[in-house]
């Protein structure tokens, strides 16, 4: 008893540090993008934190964890019935490390972050009412699948006969999930207007707020404590322990790692990367954090916060046009660290390797695959898109007819 | 009475005003201004490089008596030059007449 009353203690804790995060997503998104659109990234925000519990309340959890698989059976999906089971609440015995409550609440933190990394990509575009219908689906029903399949117990967590699949605290499940989401949804959008000239080559457009920014990646940084440091699922010194050096260091050699790199590459000391490099390193870090040494861990870091540089360069080769940098940070991060478990640490090897690149593949031809449905289904109902003068004179306005700052510009 | 017009360099906006204050001249306008120019800033923002025209300067407006009119330009030249492109302009105008609202004073008195 004494135990479980410490152990359900930290992962309180830890549920209040994830949710903590959302703050640092609405700062950094906000600061990345410009004034006219404040309102409506915020909004989106306060959408996806308070949709995403009442969602994840009603069907999420049951249909994340179901115990048992009664509609595709073998491990593909299940679903435990709509609402919490006050049943299974009051049996103390239910797990050592937590509460049902504290279980539902922590895993509900999550299930909201992943639609929170689509809401950054698409930003300064979409139509609200659009975002609002894409993300409802996306976090109550596509994500939860998609845990489903290995945190539920389902078919990725015993892939093969002998090695299963491992994502500690979700590279793949939530931030890839996320990032192939937000992947699709911007290529059927299409850039912001200003984003590319006529012949094709990318513009800057510089973010509003670098100050607020920062602040957000650091809060999301300490949301980060609480990511991996509850994932452990209990407050075992040894685990929880390891899993905050690691995820610290991966933190501090992706932020390294990005801001030399980009230096390198563009002779120019870049802030918004190191900001991205340590999220990159955050991410990567995340698939493994229980399993690597500490300079495994720092190898994993600096090498996500190289890719977040060549994934920003990449994807405005590529004409598409990610305001915040989500995609290279969540996708092409989260699919290296998934990928890095098989290389480093303590369950390296061909097997493994094969094994999560395998369920990389998996997770990313559900994720798309329904993304694309969804997009293609709102764009011909009620649209995607806001006019161009409406984008032009910022979604605040159009969508929420206010601004942010009232009377006031910064300027 | 003449008014002075001066776009100065922002960095050298603390030594333009001292300079004026050490000759006497210590009532005058300023603010910020965006303009255009023979220069280019580049800036870089997440890996693309990119230019804008738009130059921030700052403008100042004095109106002085004849007399101070030489030395207060003298100031601002000396005190606003790096020898740079970008260092700004300066114009004279005729000011017709200056009212003290306080008193209804008229002339160089209003303004000394």
């Amino acid at each position: 008893m004494e135990l479980l009353t410490t152990n359900n203690i930290w992962m309180m804790l830890c549920a209040a540090l994830v949710f903590f995060m959302h703050l640092g997503f609405s700062f950094l998104e906000i600061g990345l993008t410009r004034q006219k659109n404040t309102i409506n990234i915020l909004f989106k925000n306060f959408f996806i934190i308070t949709m995403g519990l009442i969602m994840y309340c009603l069907i999420g959890f049951n249909l994340m964890y179901p115990g048992d698989f009664n509609i595709i059976g073998g491990g593909y999906l299940g679903f435990a019935g709509i609402g919490l089971d006050l049943a299974v609440a009051a049996d103390l015995s239910y797990n050592q490390g937590y509460t049902y409550w504290t279980d539902f609440l922590f895993q509900g933190m999550f299930a909201a972050t992943a639609g929170t990394i689509i809401s950054g990509a698409v930003a300064e575009r979409i139509k609200i009412n659009s975002f609002m219908i894409i993300a409802l689906v996306y976090v109550s029903i596509v994500y939860p699948i998609v845990g489903s399949w290995q945190w539920g117990s389902g078919f990725l967590s015993t892939l093969t006969d002998d090695v299963g699949f491992y994502d500690f605290a979700g590279s793949t499940l939530v931030h890839s999930v996320g990032g192939w989401g937000a992947l699709v949804i911007i290529y059927i959008l299409g850039a912001r207007k200003g984003k590319f000239d006529i012949n094709g080559k990318p513009q800057a457009i510089p973010g509003s707020n670098i100050p607020l920014s920062a602040a957000g990646v650091l809060i999301l940084w300490l949301g980060w404590f609480g990511f991996n440091g509850g994932s452990v699922l209990s407050a075992d010194p040894a685990n929880t322990s390891l899993v905050l050096v690691t995820t610290c260091l991966a933190a501090a050699a992706g932020g390294l790692g990005a801001a030399f790199f980009s230096g390198l590459l563009y002779r120019n000391l870049d802030l918004t990367m190191f900001m991205n490099g340590v999220l990159g390193g955050l991410v990567a870090i995340t698939a493994g954090a229980d399993q690597m040494s500490p300079n495994e861990a720092i190898m994993i870091g600096v090498t996500g916060g190289i890719i977040v540089v060549l994934g920003v360069s990449l994807l405005d080769k590529a004409k598409l046009d990610d305001p915040v940098g989500a995609i290279p940070v969540h996708l092409f991060s989260g699919i290296w660290g998934t990928l890095a478990v098989g290389i480093f640490g303590a369950s390296k090897g061909l097997d493994q390797f094969i094994v999560q690149l395998a369920s990389v593949g998996i997770v990313g031809v559900f994720c798309v695959i329904s993304t694309i449905a969804i997009t293609l289904l709102v764009k011909s109902t009620v649209g995607l898109r806001v006019t161009e003068r409406e984008e032009m004179e910022g979604l605040d306005i159009a969508e929420h007819g206010t601004g942010a700052y009232a009377d006031f510009a910064m300027k | 009475m003449k008014k002075i017009e001066a776009v100065i360099r922002k960095a050298k906006f603390d030594e333009v005003i001292e300079a004026l204050h050490e000759i006497e001249v210590n009532f005058f306008c300023y603010w910020d201004v965006t303009g255009r120019g023979n220069e280019k800033i580049g800036k870089v923002y997440r890996g693309i490089s990119y230019s804008t025209k738009d130059i921030e300067r700052t403008l100042l407006s004095i109106v002085v008596s004849d007399s101070f009119v030489e030395k207060s330009i003298k100031a601002i030249i000396d005190s606003g030059a790096t020898g740079e492109i970008g260092d700004g302009k300066i114009f004279l105008y005729n000011c017709e007449e200056a009212y003290r609202i306080r008193t209804g004073e008229t002339g160089p008195k209003s303004f000394n």
